[in-house]
């Protein structure tokens, strides 16, 4: 039960304004990702080598396209929440602060576009 | 953002390591790792993408010691930030607070990280010859 007014709520009252958010998709991307990571980790282990054509003909295959654009995706978003607390956490200074928080949130977003983009081109684009 | 950075209550310099505090810096840790690792599998990904060339190149560094050791070290974080995640998921749902049960299922967690790390290293090594 909270103890918000609906008022309170509607005007993000609180010293944070929000938070729980955060809390709550760190927990959803942990649920998607302890399965996920073990299927791509055994995955990759049953490869009979890790050579271009091999891998790229295990990331063609439109199961595993769909799994690895939700892995990377999920990844991205539950790594990013992790490493904005650190930052959080550690960096001091206003614009520091700011300046870090930034960047990582950059960096995931590319991360996220390229492992995304790359999964598609392999499987859908005929190149390998 | 504060307007005024207020001090940080000491903490590190007062209470002295324990247990559970090791362990809990180390899912942190570990977590750090595999954003990096994270990095690199979004260039891994790239490689492939990329056609044979520039797979290549990649290829040749995972396969080298260092990118070996790199390999091995992000699979033991995967295996301790899972079952240590797992531990959080489980206090989440308000199971295991008292104090011997967090020092069992931290114990728990070691142990497993230790073992699937081993297995798994095992496999890679037996799968593609002396480390993935």
């Amino acid at each position: 039960m909270s103890l918000r007014s609906p008022l309170g709520r509607a005007l993000g009252h609180g010293a944070a304004k929000e938070g729980v958010a955060h809390w709550w998709h760190q927990r959803l991307t942990a649920m998607a990702l302890a399965p996920l990571g073990l299927w791509f980790l055994l995955s990759l282990l049953q490869l009979p080598d890790l050579g271009h054509a091999t891998v790229a003909g295990w990331i063609a295959r439109p199961f595993n396209a769909v799994l690895l654009v939700s892995f990377v995706a999920t990844l991205a978003w539950h790594s990013q929440l992790g490493v904005q607390v650190v930052v959080e956490d550690y960096v001091r200074g206003k614009g520091a602060r700011l300046a870090a928080l930034v960047l990582v949130r950059f960096a995931h977003v590319l991360a996220a576009v390229a492992g995304i983009f790359a999964v598609l081109a392999v499987a859908l684009g005929g190149r390998a | 953002m504060a307007l005024h950075e207020r001090p940080l209550s000491p903490h590190l310099q007062v209470y002295r390591p324990m247990y559970t505090t090791v362990l809990s810096i180390s899912h942190r840790f570990a977590g750090l790792a595999l954003a990096v690792g994270f990095l690199l599998l979004a260039w891994w990904l790239m490689a492939v993408a990329g056609g044979e060339a520039d797979y290549a190149a990649t290829a040749a560094w995972l396969g080298s010691v260092p990118g070996r050791f790199a390999l091995a070290a992000w699979l033991l974080a995967f295996w301790y930030h899972l079952f240590a995640g797992l531990r959080h998921l489980a206090w989440d749902a308000g199971l295991g607070f008292e104090k011997r049960s967090a020092r069992r299922s931290g114990m728990l967690v070691v142990v497993l990280a230790l073992a699937a790390a081993a297995i798994t290293l095992a496999l890679a090594w037996r799968q593609f010859g002396g480390g993935a």
